[in-house]
């Protein structure tokens, strides 16, 4: 734990939780698009320079873009009248707490920790190239084959539907 | 004594960081190279707004500015003085945040790109073995800057202007990648410094080793450098701030200052662009010829540099602007088809053994497509005289 994941780690909550709170929807976006550079930034720290780099292309490039033209699309961007917190929040921060602790228990308590900490490869894009392409090049096709059906079917949602009125 | 040229900057980067205490030294060294990156990029972009003035006056007939200093190329620091003592007006409905952040949002990452740039021999700030990765993902922040813009200044023209920069940003950004990969493929690397290597030497013939030389190179080339140009909203893809339309797009409301951060970051995007174009097929910093090789590389960066920015400014002053249907038309039926092809085709060349039977498929790969797609898309459309049903 040091000083620089500190100042990430604080920053990116930071933002997350203005993502959740803010009342125009449009600060909400970008609040949420500071939280994706933050875990960017996150694993930038950790030395994966390439998953870095990819969070960064696909969130803040496209992810972030495709959530503020869905706001302005669907709805006007003003802000709500009425509060952004529903009235059963207080239940909310409860089940939470709940959550978060039993999750820390049992990452806790899991054999991964026991273990000592391997020693930290160094990774290129290179490698990682290899990997898909060699050993995982069945689950990387598959997951283009959904994709592609994904995008086939929100065309075909869009569509006007001819014949029909 | 042409070694001594060459590396003169890097020389005294190493002189002057010598002069800071052991500690403190790769943080000199750094903050030396930024303040330099800096300083020579911001000087291009003074010297390239005359250029540009002046070189479009020329085409319309007309003498550019002519009136400060010698020739009129003090023009750039009247307009940075005007600039800077203007009233700085936010409209009173604007998120006051969000405009504020915006011209800032800019700037930025446009100069962030620059990191991964070799634009001399050992003169590039980062390494990175992800280097062109990074400069895409950095660049994409700038789609999201355009948007605050817009945004935040509550009116309909800015808007309206942010939304057709991001739809015409997203979709041009798709062919200038896939344009590039074309080149990863080959070097089989992620970082600049080696692909500016990997093209190293000449050919037999006497023409340098870049991969513009080759058929899938000229054909990732030239769609590089149009989806380059609708991606810095260049002419003729300026629609987001078509002035006869839309006024000036998404920085309408802003003036003064910001008004030339945006200006700024709009020329920073164009350098870099067009020098990660001259790092990917032009050979980076390599002389075009052999004998070539006296005058030091940096020259030959900035050189290519000028050369492609004089081609930004004499298509701005030729070609109309598209318009919407066309614009989108053009990236997502012709260039994305065609990017696609070329990495076939580059594909096909890696794994063909030297010889010209890879340059006749090669070409043919290239010539073909074009051919057919463009007969395609203009099947069923006649090219005539436009008639106007309202004017006249």
């Amino acid at each position: 734990m040091n000083i620089i994941f500190a100042i990430i780690a604080v920053g990116t909550i930071a933002a997350a939780v203005a993502a959740m709170s803010l009342r125009n929807l449009v600060h909400c976006a970008l609040a949420l698009t500071v939280a994706f550079a933050g875990l960017a930034a996150a694993y930038l720290q950790l030395g994966a320079q390439f998953v870095g780099f990819t969070q960064l292309l696909v969130y803040v490039g496209a992810v972030a873009i495709l959530i503020v033209f869905a706001i302005l699309l669907t709805r006007g961007s003003e802000p709500p009248q009425q509060s952004v917190l529903s009235s059963g929040w207080p239940a909310g921060i409860f089940v939470t707490v709940i959550v978060l602790g039993v999750l820390v228990y049992a990452i806790g308590k899991s054999s991964i920790v026991q273990a000592a900490a391997p020693a930290q490869p160094e990774v290129t894009v290179r490698q990682i190239g290899d990997a898909l392409m060699n050993k995982f090049v069945l689950p990387l096709e598959v997951v283009g084959l959904l994709l592609t059906a994904a995008l086939i079917g929100a065309v075909i949602i869009a569509m006007k539907e001819e014949g029909k009125k | 004594m042409t070694d001594t040229a060459d590396q003169i900057f890097v020389t005294l980067n190493h002189l002057l960081t010598g002069l800071a205490p052991a500690a403190w030294q790769p943080l000199v060294a750094a903050v030396i190279s930024i303040a330099g990156i800096i300083g020579a990029f911001a000087t291009l972009f003074a010297i390239t707004t005359v250029l540009e003035r002046k070189g479009l006056g020329r085409i319309q007939n007309r003498y550019g500015p002519n009136r400060v200093g010698p020739c009129g190329f003090l023009q750039p620091a009247a307009d940075g003085i005007k600039a800077i003592i203007k009233e700085d007006i936010v409209p009173r409905a604007a998120d006051k945040v969000v405009h504020f952040l915006a011209p800032l949002m800019v700037v930025i990452p446009a100069f962030l790109v620059y990191a991964v740039l070799p634009v001399g021999r050992n003169m590039v700030l980062v390494d990175y073995d992800a280097g062109v990765l990074f400069f895409f993902a950095i660049g994409a922040a700038t789609e999201l800057s355009v948007f605050m813009a817009g945004w935040s200044s509550r009116n309909k023209y800015s808007l309206l202007g942010a939304m057709r920069a991001i739809a015409q940003m997203i979709s041009y950004e798709i062919p200038l990648i896939l344009s590039a990969v074309t080149v990863i493929m080959i070097v089989g690397s992620l970082s600049t410094t080696k692909i500016v290597d990997a093209q190293a030497g000449y050919h037999a013939i006497g023409l340098p080793n870049w991969f513009v030389f080759t058929p899938w190179g000229f054909a990732g080339f030239i769609l590089f450098m149009v989806a380059a140009t609708a991606e810095t909203n260049r002419s003729p893809f300026d629609l987001p701030e078509g002035e006869s339309e839309i006024i000036a797009g998404y920085y309408i409301e802003y003036s003064g200052f910001k008004f030339a951060l945006f200006f700024l970051g709009e020329y920073m995007g164009l350098f870099a662009i067009s020098g990660l174009g001259i790092t990917l097929f032009l050979g980076g910093w390599h002389a075009p010829l052999a004998f070539l090789e006296v005058a030091p590389s940096w020259f030959w960066f900035f050189a290519k540099l000028l050369t492609l920015i004089f081609g930004f400014i004499w298509i701005r002053g030729t070609l109309p602007r598209l318009r919407m249907d066309q614009l989108m038309n053009f990236a997502w039926k012709f260039m994305l088809p065609m990017a696609l092809i070329n990495i076939i085709s580059a594909a096909i060349w890696h794994f063909m053994p030297p010889g010209y039977e890879r340059w006749l498929v090669g070409a043919a790969l290239v010539i073909g497509p074009y051919v057919l797609l463009g007969r395609g898309l203009m099947a069923g459309r006649k090219l005539e005289k436009r008639t106007y049903r309202f004017a006249e």
